[in-house]
C-alpha cells in the first residue's frame, strides 16, 4: 500500500495580482469609513470624527498588511485579505455605531479595543507568514497540537479559571481580561487532524466492509479497531457539550472534524456514523439536563409568551428576529435601527444588528464575502500538492463556514441558538485574533500554491557560445 | 479516489449551508417580516406609540380620549393615554393598549397618530416648520346624556346586555352601551406595562366578556320586537292595513305548539277567533302574527328583514366604523319555522344595532340611514379633514307602511293593553315595541324594547335588549329606553 503524500494539484496561474488587491482594500477601507460616516450621520446628523480617527488607523493598517504582503508572500490568493478586511472593517464600524447608541453620547463611542486587537491579529498573521515559510513543518507536530486542542478546550472546565455567562463555560479570566480559548482550539484541532488524518487516511478509508444487500453495496462499514479517533473526537466533543453546557463550540469541533474525517477519506458512512451518534448523545443530554431543554424549547416555541418572558427564555431571539423584520430588503440604515437594544447587539447577535440597519440586501452581501473567503480556501486546497495542505486549507474553510452557520443558522432558528462569535464581524479579542491567524495561514499556503517552481538550469535555453 | 474530490464535494456542502442561511434569511426579512412584527412580543410598536402625541377623541366637544406626557424633566416625551369617561365609552372608543388597540382607536388609528396621507401635506408642513407633529382629533356623534342614561340604566339593573340610540333622520349613533364592560385606564398604563397586560389577558378569559361589545357584535333571537319587520311585510306584500284580521288561536300548531304569552294566553278581545294586526302588534300576539308570517312566505319575509339591514353579506359588512356582526333572517321554506321566524324566533338572529335600525327606518318615513360614530376629523389646526354626510341605506318599507307601523307602535306604549306602558312619556307619543325572546336554555329570557320618540316627529330611536333577564321586555327594556329618549326629548 502506497503512502504518498502529494496529489498532482489543480494548478492556479502563478501571477501576483497585488495591485487588484491594493484596489479591493482600498474599496473595503472607503466602505468601512462610509459606514462610519453614515452612522453619524443618523446618529446626529454630523460626519462623525470617528471616521477620520478610527477610519484613517485602520486604512493605516489595512495598507501594512498589504506592503508585508508584497513583501513575504506576493503570490498570495489576491482575495482573501480584502474580503477579511471588509469584514473586519464593518464590524469595527458597527460596534462603533452600537457603542455610540449604548453610551448616547456619539463623541464618547469608542472601538479603540476592537481595533487593537485587529492590529495584534494583522502583526500575528504577518509574523506567522515570515516565520513559517513552510507550513507542512506543523505536520511534525501531530500530537502537540491535539493536546494544545484538548487542553484550550479543557481549560474553561477548570474551576476558578473557568467562567461560565449564562449557563455556558466558554471563557477565562485574566485578571480584567477573559479569553475564549476554543477559539484558538479549533485551530489546533485543524492542524492536529490535517496531519493525523493524512497519515491515518488509506487504513481509515481502504479498510472496511462493505454491507451489501444483493448485489448492491449500500454501506462501507469502518473495521471496529479503526473506530479509536471516531470515538475520541465523540468523547472529546460531548464531553465538552455536558461539562461546559456550551453546545455551539461542540457543534462546531465535532462537524469540524467529520467535515475533515470526509476529506480525508471519502467515506460518506464515516460521517452518518459520526452525525447519528453526536445526535443520539445530543438527544440523550437534553433529556437529562434542563439547560438542553431549554434550548430546545427556546427554538420551538420561541415566540410563546411563556417562553419569552422567562428568565433565559427566547428574549433574545424574539428580539432578533423582530429586529431583522424591522430590517426587512433595504435595513433601516446605519444608525437607524434599534437593534442596540438586544443583549450582545455586538457581539453573538452583531449579525443581527447588520441584518437590521444593512436589510437583507446587505447581510447577503456579507454573507457572500463570506462565502469568497471559504471557497478561496477550498481553491487553495485544491492547488496545493501537499495533502496535509490541502487538509489544512479545506479544514480552515470549513471551519469558517461552520461557525457562520452555528451562529446565523441560531439567529435564524435553522438551528437551536448556541452563544458563538461570528468571525471577523463580532467583539472580541481572541475571536478576532483567531481569525487572523487563519488568515495569515491562508495567504501563506497560497502564496506558496501559487509561487512558480524555480526553473531547472537546463531550461535556461540553448548552449551559448562563451567565446570565439 | 483522489482528495480533490472529496474537497469539491466539501466545498459544495459549504455552499449549501450559505444557501440554507440565505433562504432562511430571505423567508425572516422578506416574508414572514410583517407577520412578526404583527407579534404581541414586538415591544417595538410599542416604544413607537410612546413618543407620538396622539390626537384625542371628542364628543360633543370634551376630549373623552387624550394623549398627556408624562416624562419627566430632560426627558424626551413619552405620552399617556387618558380616558375621562371610565367605562362610559368603552363600546365606542375602545382602548389603545400597549400590545393592540380596539373601537374607534383602532379604527381611526392611522389619523389618530397622524401617519394617515390625508395629513400628508400637513406633516410635510410641520417637518419644515420644526413643529411637532400631532394626531388629528376625531369628532363623534355621540350624546353624552343619552349614553349616560343607557349606562346608568344598565348598570343600576346590574344586567348583561347592550343599548344602543340613533338620529333617525341622518343614521348617527347617539349611544352604545354593552355591560359587562371595563375601564380603558385600566389596560393602557405605559409605566406599569405588566398590570396593564394582566389586567386585560384577565378580561379576555373572564366568562362575563367584557371585552365584548354586545351592541354590535353579539347576536340576541329578536322575540316579538321582529313582530314589526312581519307586519311591515303583511302591509308591503299583502296589503294590510293596521285593521286588518288573522287567526289567532290560543295555541298554534307549529310542530311544537305555539301558546301566546299574552295575559289570559289569548289575543281575541271578541270571541271570533280573529285578530287585528294593530291589537296584535300592541299586546304582541303569537298565533296570529305566526299566521301573518306564514301567509307572507319565507321568501317576502326574508327580503323585508334584509331591505332592513338584516343578511348583509360578510365580505361587505355594516361599518359604523367599527365592523358590525351581521344579522340574520333567512328565507324559511318549512310553515313551522316560518311561523316561529315570524314572532323572532326560530333561525332570526339581530344585533341591538340592527334592531335599533329598524325603529330608526320606520321612524325616518321607511327609509334606513346608514349608522356612524364619526362625525367629523380635523387636523390640529382645527381644519376638517373629513365629515360624514348622512347617507340612506335603503328604503325598507313606503312612506305609508312606516305611518301605520307608527300608529300601531304607539298602542304599544298606551295603557290600556300596551305591553310597552313602562316607555311612555307623558306630553308625547311614544312608538316601541316589546320582545320576549326564548333561549332554548335555562339562562332565562332575553328582554327587549326597540321604538322612537316623539312619534309624530321622531328625534331618537332606541334599542335595549337585557341578556337573559328573565322578565320581560316591557318590565326590563321599556325603563331604559324610556330614559334614553327622555335625554333628547324632554
Amino acid at each position: 500500500m502506497s503512502t504518498d503524500t502529494t496529489e498532482a494539484p489543480t494548478a492556479l496561474p502563478p501571477i501576483k495580482r497585488r495591485n487588484a488587491e491594493l484596489v479591493l482594500i482600498l474599496l473595503a477601507v472607503v466602505l468601512t469609513m462610509t459606514a462610519l460616516a453614515l452612522s453619524g450621520l443618523n446618529l446626529n446628523g454630523r460626519v462623525p470624527s470617528a471616521m477620520w480617527t478610527y477610519g484613517l488607523i485602520f486604512a493605516a493598517m489595512s495598507l501594512a498588511m498589504h506592503v508585508a504582503l508584497r513583501f513575504i508572500a506576493p503570490y498570495a490568493d489576491p482575495l482573501i485579505l480584502p474580503c477579511a478586511l471588509f469584514l473586519n472593517g464593518i464590524g469595527v464600524a458597527m460596534i462603533w455605531r452600537l457603542d455610540a447608541a449604548d453610551s448616547g453620547e456619539i463623541e464618547h463611542a469608542g472601538v479603540g479595543m476592537q481595533l487593537i486587537w485587529a492590529a495584534v491579529g494583522m502583526g500575528l498573521a504577518i509574523a506567522l507568514l515570515f516565520f513559517l515559510r513552510e507550513p507542512r513543518v506543523l505536520q511534525r507536530y501531530t500530537y502537540l497540537s491535539a493536546l494544545v486542542a484538548i487542553i484550550l478546550i479543557a481549560l474553561p472546565m477548570i474551576p476558578g479559571l473557568g467562567i461560565s455567562v449564562y449557563g455556558a463555560r466558554r471563557w477565562i479570566g485574566f485578571g480584567p481580561f477573559s479569553v475564549q480559548p476554543s477559539e484558538f482550539a479549533k485551530i489546533a484541532l485543524v492542524i492536529f487532524l490535517s496531519s493525523y488524518l493524512v497519515t491515518k487516511r488509506q487504513v481509515l478509508s481502504l479498510a472496511a466492509k462493505e454491507i451489501k444487500v444483493g448485489r448492491f453495496k449500500i454501506f462501507d462499514l469502518p473495521r471496529p479497531r479503526d473506530f479509536m479517533p471516531m470515538v475520541v473526537g465523540w468523547v472529546v466533543a460531548i464531553g465538552l457539550l455536558v461539562i461546559t453546557k456550551d453546545l455551539g463550540t461542540s457543534l462546531l469541533l465535532f462537524g469540524t472534524f467529520l467535515g475533515m474525517l470526509y476529506v480525508a477519506t471519502q467515506r460518506s458512512s464515516w460521517v452518518a456514523i459520526g452525525l447519528t451518534v453526536f445526535l443520539l448523545a445530543a438527544t440523550l443530554a437534553m433529556q437529562i439536563f434542563w439547560h438542553f431543554q431549554q434550548r430546545v424549547d427556546i427554538w420551538f416555541n420561541a415566540f410563546d409568551q411563556e417562553v419569552y418572558d422567562r428568565v433565559g427564555g427566547s428574549g433574545q431571539l424574539v428580539d432578533g428576529q423582530i429586529a431583522m423584520a424591522y430590517g426587512g430588503m433595504f435595513g433601516t440604515g446605519l444608525g437607524g435601527g434599534q437593534a442596540h437594544n438586544i443583549f450582545a447587539a455586538d457581539s453573538d447577535f452583531i449579525l443581527v444588528s447588520l441584518a437590521e440597519e444593512l436589510g437583507l440586501t446587505g447581510l447577503m452581501a456579507i454573507l457572500v464575502v463570506f462565502f469568497i473567503l471559504v471557497e478561496r480556501a477550498m481553491r487553495i486546497a485544491l492547488a496545493s500538492k501537499e495533502l496535509f495542505i490541502k487538509m489544512l486549507a479545506s479544514g480552515i474553510g470549513f471551519v469558517m463556514c461552520f461557525q457562520v452557520f452555528v451562529v446565523l443558522g441560531g439567529i435564524t432558528r435553522i438551528i437551536p441558538l448556541t452563544g458563538m462569535t461570528t468571525p471577523f464581524l463580532a467583539a472580541g479579542g481572541s475571536a478576532l485574533m483567531a481569525s487572523w491567524l487563519m488568515i495569515g495561514l491562508l495567504l501563506r499556503m497560497s502564496d506558496n500554491a501559487r509561487r512558480p517552481a524555480p526553473q531547472a538550469i537546463q531550461d535556461e535555453g540553448a548552449t551559448q557560445v562563451i567565446s570565439r | 479516489m483522489k482528495m480533490n474530490t472529496s474537497i469539491r464535494r466539501l466545498s459544495v456542502f459549504a455552499m449549501i449551508l450559505f444557501g440554507a442561511l440565505m433562504a432562511q434569511l430571505t423567508y425572516i426579512q422578506g416574508f414572514r417580516a410583517e407577520a412578526i412584527m404583527d407579534s404581541p412580543l414586538n415591544r417595538r410598536q410599542y416604544t413607537e406609540r410612546l413618543t407620538e402625541q396622539r390626537g384625542p377623541i371628542e364628543i360633543a366637544g370634551e376630549s373623552v380620549a387624550f394623549s398627556e406626557d408624562v416624562s419627566g424633566e430632560d426627558e424626551s416625551a413619552r405620552y399617556q393615554r387618558v380616558y375621562t369617561g371610565g367605562s362610559l365609552y368603552t363600546p365606542i372608543i375602545g382602548s389603545f393598549r400597549p400590545f393592540g388597540a380596539s373601537g374607534i382607536e383602532a379604527t381611526h388609528n392611522a389619523l389618530l397618530d397622524g401617519s394617515d396621507e390625508r395629513l400628508a401635506v400637513r406633516n410635510f408642513r410641520d417637518m419644515i416648520t420644526g413643529r411637532e407633529p400631532e394626531g388629528a382629533r376625531v369628532q363623534l356623534t355621540v350624546d353624552p346624556a343619552v349614553q349616560q342614561a343607557a349606562f346608568d340604566g344598565m348598570r343600576a339593573g346590574g344586567h348583561t346586555g347592550a343599548a344602543v340610540a340613533i338620529d333617525p333622520q341622518t343614521g348617527a349613533v347617539l349611544a352604545t352601551v354593552s355591560n359587562p364592560s371595563y375601564d380603558p385606564n385600566d389596560v393602557v398604563s405605559i409605566t406599569d406595562t405588566q398590570t396593564a397586560v394582566t389586567n386585560f389577558v384577565n378580561m379576555e378569559n373572564d366568562a362575563s366578556q367584557p371585552l365584548l361589545n354586545r351592541a354590535f357584535n353579539e347576536r340576541y333571537p329578536p322575540g316579538s320586537t321582529f313582530k314589526l319587520v312581519t307586519a311591515a311585510a303583511a302591509i308591503e306584500y299583502l296589503d294590510a292595513t293596521p285593521d286588518s284580521e288573522q287567526d289567532a288561536p290560543d295555541v298554534l300548531s307549529l310542530g311544537v305548539d305555539l301558546p301566546n304569552a299574552t295575559p289570559g294566553g289569548t289575543c281575541d278581545d271578541d270571541g271570533d277567533g280573529l285578530d287585528t294586526l294593530a291589537h296584535s302588534i300592541q299586546i304582541s300576539c303569537n298565533t296570529s302574527m305566526a299566521n301573518w308570517a306564514i301567509d307572507i312566505g319565507g321568501d317576502n319575509l326574508s327580503e323585508q328583514a334584509t331591505a332592513f339591514g338584516f343578511n348583509s353579506p360578510e365580505d361587505d359588512p355594516l361599518e359604523v366604523p367599527m365592523g358590525v356582526t351581521p344579522s340574520l333572517a333567512p328565507a324559511e321554506q318549512d310553515r313551522n319555522t316560518l311561523g316561529r321566524t315570524g314572532i323572532g324566533q326560530g333561525n332570526v338572529e339581530a344585533t341591538p344595532l340592527q334592531m335599533a335600525m329598524v325603529a330608526a327606518g320606520i321612524a325616518n318615513g321607511g327609509e334606513v340611514m346608514y349608522p356612524y360614530l364619526v362625525d367629523t376629523v380635523m387636523d390640529a389646526d382645527l381644519s376638517v379633514v373629513t365629515e360624514t354626510q348622512p347617507e340612506v341605506y335603503s328604503e325598507a318599507v313606503s312612506a305609508s307602511t312606516a305611518e301605520m307601523l307608527t300608529e300601531m307602535m304607539v298602542l304599544v306604549t298606551t295603557s290600556p293593553g300596551g305591553s310597552g306602558t313602562n316607555a311612555a312619556i307623558s306630553g308625547m307619543e311614544v312608538a316601541g315595541k316589546t320582545g320576549t325572546a326564548e333561549t332554548g336554555s335555562d339562562l332565562g329570557t332575553h328582554n327587549w324594547f326597540i321604538g322612537f320618540a316623539p312619534a309624530d316627529d321622531p328625534q331618537i330611536a332606541v334599542a335595549v335588549v337585557i341578556e337573559h333577564g328573565g322578565g320581560s321586555g316591557g318590565s326590563l327594556a321599556a325603563p331604559i329606553a324610556r330614559q334614553m329618549m327622555e335625554a333628547v326629548v324632554l
